[in-house]
């Protein structure tokens, strides 16, 4: 059976790239390396429940099976016919169909936006704002000393951060975590337990409690090896994993950003606590950021969505900038879908900006909280709309969801979502990354290739080829459209 | 193929000798031929107008993951400076950091027709090669970072020098690279942890080498390798006061390497490494003692890196000097460290004309320039963006071509600058020959680039027309009309076809993207060492790490066969 090696994962922000997968008769039966969310997908992607065979046009108010033909050329007038279109999705799909919905969006004078505006977009106008000292996670391996996690599980939401790129890595200037780990579960478990605790994949069932409160444990000031720390409203699963568990009160992350800013600059909090931090404990904190060779602070949606948001990334941004005049530190988002870093790239060497660009004026024009798709679709703007690999129907708010749906709808996905059930046009594609090749880039920008390792069904297209499609339909009808006004 | 003749022009072709004689250039299939006749042919008049061959560009920061944060940084650079499409091109912005696509058009309007990016991160070639492709129209390359790469270091330290050889000629296949980029050696290693070295023979930390063996050791690996391009080197110590003494010491450290008289070593944007004095207080311009330097030696090519005063953006991969700038200006900053490679770094930054250090820096980059003798030596470049956008290039060949031009904006700078500026006491103006060999003869010559940078038979089609009269007109008097002939090329011809015509873009092409693919015996690039210690060193695996040469829009690779 042929076995596909160093195959990346077309799910989170992680990319994994050393998947290895056992193809059998066009089909994947077996998984290495992925973690349970990767393997999932690997296994079960192609199952017919879940997916369209053939595109789908509403007809008479239901959606029916078409020709590819056909469908193209309804998208293609939808699109063409309509004054201020919204392109919208793309964080998981390859650059070469950003790129096609790029050019698609320019020749008809409409938006296209990506998910980040409605995840890590605070994060991102922050940046705009102070800069950010970042890297890549091969940095963060070979030399980090502290890493601390904010509002973010990875344990949940990129399982394999921790493994591959972090705590339980081993890099150059830095052994793993791990071992501490595993000697500090030796205290509290039985071996056999300890066995099963090596796998990550049955962590759930037991923990150790992370030392928490107010005693701030000793070894962490003194130890040369790698710290954990982790800083949530809520006891997640990684907070488990921790040398350290921070619980902040809900929505007050600013406060506690600010105040370690301040104790940075060696300034005095007058209070007893901050955030529900004893000061004490925070201050030991901070000597451990300014004390560690090399700190590396991620965070998540938890501070990005907390409120505050843009204060939130403003002051952990300035925060982690200020650390680098007593030492090494860097400040990393934690990205959701394997390519929305790749979303945001291709938009900014195209066009300048990473997410929201209007080209209703012909050039790109950028102005979140104006041209960002929910705040169009709020203020009922758009008059149709082509949405890929993302499904605003069940994540956006209400009056958002109403408006898109309410005019010409195009949706170009390979899985069924709540948002094609409402389309005018489906247009059914091919996996990106398993089924069609492409490149996407991890969380830290570094670009990985995305693998072909079984063939599509008979008759689906990639995303880039439909939008391609699409984009020439488009400029035919406008050139006969010149015509006959000539 | 289109058919081209292009009629009486004053052409200036250095690399042939041909100095504004009036003669016709003949096209065919996207070269220069001997002649060409027939009913097909289109014929250009450029009588009365200057004919070089088409701008090319050694150091210009135009694609890649830097570039692309710079963009990212920078909205407020961009509102101010929008392309709407048009029938025959993209719509973009600019300002210091210009989209991908209004880069392209922009150096082809001014009649550039290839371009050399220098910084690029290994681990991240194929986001540079991603941009480099939607770059229309121009010619491209780029320069892997490799001075601070652990295996270099590695090997060097530890004398391997043929397997240090060996590695490199794998990273640029890998990479699809052109030539060796340095960047203040040594020191990027140190910024991983926030340090930085002190000068060329400070010890990197954790690594047993300093830069001057680096250096020394990269020289003769680019020699066994026998690239086109010498090692393009960025200083230790760039932007800080006294360097040009680690800068000389840079250059002289490879001079015993030479034979056969040929350049060893280029050293990019000099004008950052050219400074005197002990502080920014007592900082001054050392032009001439690098001046003395190069008039004396034949083994270093310099570029300018001339500060234009405008709002621009800064980015290296010099992470610890990004960080000083960072301090010295208070604005907002990225920095972006590369394992096991690199780092980078960005920060907003505004020349003034105010500004005593700003105005000195000016100074220096034209007094290098004009005192150093051969022009063949010293190429035009700002560092774009670092010390300027290139859209500022007519304003600085009027600048060398005309002491008007200097003295008029002497006159509106800082008046310590001024009062210690070498200009004044040099007569010396640019002929459009000297013109020439800075902007395009000298860069391919530099690059190795054998069909670049002229008009002879067998060479690229890439023309570029002014409308320029050496004849009637007294340029050194008329620095506006340099300018604006400059600004907007009557035509640029790419590979035999027009794509400029009147300062606007007529036709879009893909450019090529050159690449050098070394033929190493002992390559090691199936060598388990080498996946062994990438296994180690990366985060990704070895096969993801190669850029397949379909990543490549236009695929242009120099066949080189090492000595290794
Ligand atoms: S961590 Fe993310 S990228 Fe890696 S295998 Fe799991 S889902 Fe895939
Ligand atoms: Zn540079």
């Amino acid at each position: 059976m042929p076995i596909v090696k160093n195959v990346t994962c077309p799910i989170c922000g992680t990319f994994c790239d050393d998947i290895e997968l056992t193809v059998k008769k066009n089909k994947v039966v077996d998984v290495k390396n992925a973690c349970a969310m990767g393997e999932a997908k690997f296994l079960n992607y192609s199952d017919p429940h879940h997916r369209n065979l053939n595109p789908l046009i509403r007809r008479n108010g239901t959606l029916v099976e078409t020709s590819w033909t056909e469908a193209i050329k309804k998208s293609a007038k939808i699109l063409a016919e309509a004054s201020y279109p919204l392109l919208y999705g793309w964080s998981s799909t390859c650059c070469e169909a950003i790129s096609a919905g790029i050019e698609l969006a320019e020749e008809i004078g409409g938006v296209i936006d990506n998910t980040s505006s409605v995840c890590h977009g605070p994060s991102i106008l922050s940046i705009q704002d102070v800069g950010i000292s970042t890297c890549t996670l091969g940095q963060i391996r070979h030399r980090a000393d502290l890493i601390i996690y904010w509002g973010s599980d990875p344990y949940s939401a990129h399982p394999r951060h921790l493994e591959r790129y972090t705590a339980f890595t081993e890099g150059r200037f830095q052994p793993s975590e791990w071992k501490r780990y595993v000697s500090r579960l030796r205290g509290v478990i039985g071996k056999k337990k300890l066995e099963r605790a090596s796998q990550l994949a049955l962590m759930e069932e037991f923990s150790v409690p992370p030392i928490t409160g107010n005693q701030f444990p000793p070894t962490l000031e003194t130890e040369k090896e790698r710290k954990l720390i982790v800083i949530d409203a809520r006891r997640t699963h990684s907070a488990e994993f921790a040398d350290y568990f921070v619980q902040v009160e809900p929505n007050k992350d600013y406060e506690l950003l600010q105040a370690m800013r301040m104790l940075v600059k060696n300034e005095e909090l007058e209070v007893e606590k901050v955030a529900g931090v004893p000061v004490g404990v925070l201050e030991k904190i901070v000597d451990v950021m300014i004390g560690c060779k090399f700190g590396v602070l991620f965070f998540g949606v938890g501070l990005t969505m907390s409120s505050g948001k843009l204060r939130n990334i403003d002051a952990a941004l300035a925060l982690t900038r200020d650390l680098n005049f007593a030492t090494k530190f860097v400040i990393m988002p934690m990205r959701g879908h394997f390519n929305v870093t790749g979303a945001n790239m291709v938009s900014i060497w195209q066009t300048g900006y990473p997410f929201s660009v209007d080209f209703s004026q012909g050039f790109p024009f950028y102005n979140p909280g104006e041209t960002s798709a929910v705040d169009i679709l709020s203020r009922d703007e758009s008059d149709a709309a082509l949405v890929i690999a993302s499904d605003p129907v069940a994540n956006f708010p209400r009056v958002a969801a109403q408006n898109l749906v309410k005019n010409p709808l195009i949706v170009i996905d390979p899985e069924k979502s709540a948002t094609a059930l409402m389309a005018d046009v489906v247009l059914p594609s091919t996996f990106v990354g398993i089924e069609a090749e492409g490149i996407a880039y991890r969380m830290d920008g570094v670009p990985l290739p995305l693998k072909r390792v079984v063939k599509p069904p008979k008759g689906l297209l990639s995303d880039e080829e439909i939008l391609r499609r699409i984009l020439r339909e488009v400029r035919k009808l406008k050139r006969s459209q010149r015509r006959s006004n000539a | 193929m289109t058919e081209l003749l292009i009629r009486n022009g004053f052409v200036y072709d250095p690399i042939n000798k041909i100095d504004g004689e009036k003669m016709d250039i003949a096209v065919k299939n996207g070269k220069i031929v001997e002649k060409i006749e027939g009913k097909r042919v289109k014929k250009i008049n450029a009588s009365g107008m200057m004919v070089m061959p088409g701008g090319v560009d050694i150091h210009s920061h135009i694609a890649g993951a830097k570039v692309n944060l710079g963009r990212l940084l920078r909205p407020e650079d961009h509102y101010k400076d929008v392309e709407p499409r048009t029938s025959k091109t993209r719509s973009g912005v600019g300002y210091s950091i210009p989209s991908t696509f209004t880069t392209g058009y922009r150096y082809a309007k001014m009649g550039w027709t290839m371009v050399m990016d220098p910084a690029m991160p290994p681990l991240k070639a194929r986001h540079t090669h991603e941009e480099l492709n939607d770059t229309p129209i121009i010619d491209k390359a780029t320069y892997p970072l490799l001075g601070d790469s652990w295996i270099v270091l590695e090997t060097l330290s530890e004398g391997r020098i043929d397997e240090c050889a060996a590695y490199v000629a794998w990273e640029l296949n890998a990479t699809k690279g052109y030539a060796i980029k340095l960047v203040n050696p040594g020191g990027l290693e140190a910024w991983g942890f926030g340090r930085n070295v002190s000068n060329i023979d400070d010890t990197v930390p954790n690594f047993n080498i300093t830069p001057r063996e680096i250096v020394r050791g990269l020289c003769k690996v680019n020699q066994l390798l026998h690239l086109p391009h010498t090692i393009h080197v960025h200083t230790n110590n760039l932007g800080k006061p006294g360097n040009y003494e680690n800068t000389l010491k840079t250059m002289q450290c490879v001079e015993g390497l030479n034979h056969n008289n040929r350049p060893l070593i280029h050293i990019t944007h000099c004008q950052f490494s050219a400074f005197a004095g002990n502080d920014w207080r007592t900082f001054e311009s050392a032009a001439d003692k690098i001046a003395n330097y190069i008039n004396a030696h034949n083994h270093v090519t310099l570029d300018m890196g001339q500060v234009v005063f405008s709002d621009t953006t800064t980015m290296t991969a010099d992470g610890p000097f990004q960080f000083i700038l960072y301090q010295l200006s208070g604005n907002k900053w990225i920095n972006g460290d590369v394992e096991t490679e690199t780092s980078s770094g960005i920060v907003p930054f505004h020349y003034k004309r105010s500004s005593y250090v700003h105005a000195t820096q000016w100074s220096i980059g034209l007094e290098l320039a004009l005192l150093i003798k051969d022009p063949w030596k010293i190429l035009l470049t700002t560092d774009h963006p670092n010390a300027g956008p290139f859209i500022a290039y007519p304003k600085i060949i009027s600048w060398l071509m005309s002491r008007k031009a200097r003295e008029k904006m002497m006159k509106r700078i800082n008046k310590k600058a001024r009062s210690k500026s070498l200009l004044p006491t040099i007569d010396r103006e640019y002929t459009p020959y000297e013109i020439a060999i800075a902007t395009r003869a000298g860069q391919a010559k530099a690059l190795g680039l054998k069909d670049k940078g002229h008009l002879g038979v067998g060479a690229d089609a890439d023309i570029a027309i002014y409308d320029l009269n050496p004849e009637k007109t007294d340029l050194n008097a008329n620095p506006r009309l340099i300018r604006r002939a400059f600004k907007h090329a009557a035509y640029t011809i790419k590979d035999g076809q027009i794509v400029v015509k009147g300062g606007e873009v007529v036709k879009s092409i893909s450019g090529r993207t050159f690449w050098v693919n070394v033929e190493a015996e002992k390559a090691l690039v199936e060598t388990r060492i080498l996946k062994e210690k990438f296994a180690e060193y990366y985060t990704v695996q070895y096969e993801n790490y190669l850029v397949p040469e379909h990543n490549l829009a236009v695929s242009a690779p120099i066949q080189v066969h090492a000595e290794v």
